[in-house]
């Protein structure tokens, strides 16, 4: 097994692929998808559409909220593919689905870092990350 | 280790979610389950109190989900207290959102009392007259309160957020996952102060700056600090946990000889050894302040201290300090909580005579509340040093509680020396 799923779903989007972890909370802005975070590598990216992989959570735990918005608004990404679980971010995604019916897996996956345009496909029993 | 089993629910959390407890309930054990899915919980707890972070407003998704809950008629079922909102209710003047942002968050603040939260609207539940006691098992949120709670309480509780902290007071339940677990609890990495003078490590400014370099060493693996003056208060045990939760995703810290869980190292490794040591020198404490703000020439706009929520010994020295070195020259702020204010009467007279803005219920970095002219804020906490840049556009420099007075006296950065080496 090289995933699992945090959060159900399936997703299809172009990689960004963060260096450091993100707190999406005081780093994501939900209005416009775009992490404002001066001090990440990937500062001025926007994650809307993409799948987003990253090593981890990071930060303030208001980070479920501010998740739950932009896939709310139609800001969040695609999909998140993490190394490690992260509650915080899985409990945005699982409370967006809950409220409005919107789907956005969370995966953790320790398979090679994916790139280009990619298909998430993740339920209870498997994960699969692959070219779409 | 990738394939989780689901979670195994008693027969009372299955008749919570088939809705006996009513519809509130039943979303909230959904989604306590959902949690403990996601992070291989193998079983839920019982909790004793609650830490409730979703009352501060960041948009329709926070108020859609309490209304849900208090639509289906959800109660807590343990004593729960609430985090900062995004108004000061005691001081409402200060806080200037447009009305209908101030009206969606009174309505999210409303919404969490409905279902039986204690008003409290503080960071720091920790200086709240209850407080959990070792080793029991509760559901905090907020980044600062859980590593306080975990480390220096010795409670457990998992880094719970928005959304799963309400949820699990209202079922009483919590996946048993993350710091609830012993062995999740010992000590990963080992940090090691060398040469660093004792006065700066009993100032939370001095702690906030190891905070900040444990933090991004350790990620989030628990680490144990080794040469911590034996007597450092809890104010700065609160300063170090809030940077080490912010630079990385510390929930857990050991200071050996000084926090519950760690008499000796060996007893925080579990007699286990550790996967990496690192060295700490003041020359890393001072790169530390310098990166959460760097010294400037020009004129201050402001000051904010009290991230989180001053302690009564807190506002007692600010209006010490303010006594001492005169009425400030540009606008400065000191964030509380409500109960700790009510009990320091005498401090808040003092520091409201000598020109402090008292502000409650809320933290100058989440709202809008600061005003001043153009030009960096300096702060005594790095928690407000590493999240006002983004939130409020602003530069930051970062000093002790003592320079941040100096400096809102002279309108200019003002250093001492001594206390960085």
């Amino acid at each position: 097994m090289t995933g699992r799923a945090l959060v159900p779903g399936i997703a299809e989007g172009e990689v960004l692929a963060l260096t450091e972890p993100l707190s999406f909370w005081g780093g994501l802005d939900p209005a416009t998808g775009a992490i404002v975070d001066p001090r990440h590598p990937q500062g001025g990216h926007v994650v809307t559409g993409r799948v987003l992989v990253m090593p981890s959570g990071r930060g303030s735990s208001s980070s479920s909220t501010v998740l739950a918005e932009a896939i709310r608004l139609g800001t969040s990404p695609a999909a998140i593919v993490l190394r490690e679980p992260d509650g915080i971010l899985a409990l945005g995604s699982i409370v967006a689905r809950e409220l409005y019916a919107l789907e956005m897996p969370v995966v953790v996956w320790t398979g090679p870092t994916p790139e280009g345009r990619v298909r998430v496909e993740a339920d209870a029993g498997s994960v699969s990350i692959g070219s779409a | 280790m990738m394939r989780a089993m689901p979670v195994e629910l008693t027969r009372e959390d299955r008749a919570t979610i088939d809705g006996s407890n009513g519809e509130g309930a039943a979303l909230a054990m959904r989604i306590v389950v959902g949690l403990a899915n996601a992070v291989g919980a193998a079983r839920l707890l019982d909790i004793e109190s609650a830490h409730v972070d979703g009352c501060l407003y960041h948009g329709a998704a926070g108020l859609d989900f309490v209304r849900r809950l208090v639509d289906g008629k959800a109660r807590v079922k343990v004593p729960t207290t609430l985090n900062v909102s995004s108004l000061d209710l005691l001081h409402p003047e200060i806080v200037r959102l447009d009305a209908s942002q101030a009206e969606a968050a009174r309505a999210q603040m409303d919404a969490y009392v409905e279902l039986g939260c204690k008003p409290t609207w503080t960071c720091a539940p920790y200086q709240l007259e209850e407080r959990p006691r070792s080793g029991a098992h509760v559901a905090w949120a907020e980044s600062n309160a859980v590593v306080f709670a975990n480390s220096v309480l010795g409670a457990r509780t998992d880094r719970y957020g928005d959304f799963i902290d309400i949820c699990a007071a209202v079922v009483g339940r919590a996946p048993a996952a993350g710091l609830h677990l012993r062995e999740n609890r010992r000590a990963r990495i080992v940090v090691r102060l060398h040469d660093i003078p004792d006065r700066l490590l009993l100032e939370p400014a001095g702690t906030a700056a190891l905070g900040h370099v444990v933090g991004v060493a350790a990620g989030a693996a628990v680490p144990a600090i080794v040469g911590l003056p034996l007597e450092v208060s809890e104010d700065p045990l609160k300063a170090l946990g809030a940077a080490a939760a912010s630079s990385g995703a510390v929930g857990l810290f050991h200071a050996v000889g000084v926090t519950p869980e760690a008499p000796t190292l060996e007893a925080a490794l579990a007699s286990r050894a550790p996967e990496r040591e690192v060295d700490v020198t003041i020359e890393d404490l001072r790169a530390a302040r310098d990166e959460l703000g760097p010294a400037r020439d020009d004129g201050l706009a402001a000051v904010s201290v009290g991230t989180p929520h001053a302690s009564p010994d807190e506002l007692a020295r600010l209006s010490r300090l303010i006594d001492r070195h005169g009425r400030p020259r540009v606008p400065f702020y000191v964030n509380t909580g409500r109960d700790v204010l009510a009990g320091a009467a005498e401090a808040a007279q003092a520091l409201a005579d000598g020109g402090v803005t008292i502000v409650t219920d809320t933290c100058t970095y989440v709202t809008p509340i600061m005003r001043g002219a153009s030009g960096p804020v300096m702060t005594d906490s790095a928690k407000w040093a590493w999240y006002a840049p983004a939130n409020l556009d602003v530069d930051v420099v970062f000093g002790s509680l003592e320079e941040c007075v100096r400096s809102a006296v002279a309108g200019r950065v003002v250093r001492d020396p001594e206390l960085w080496g």
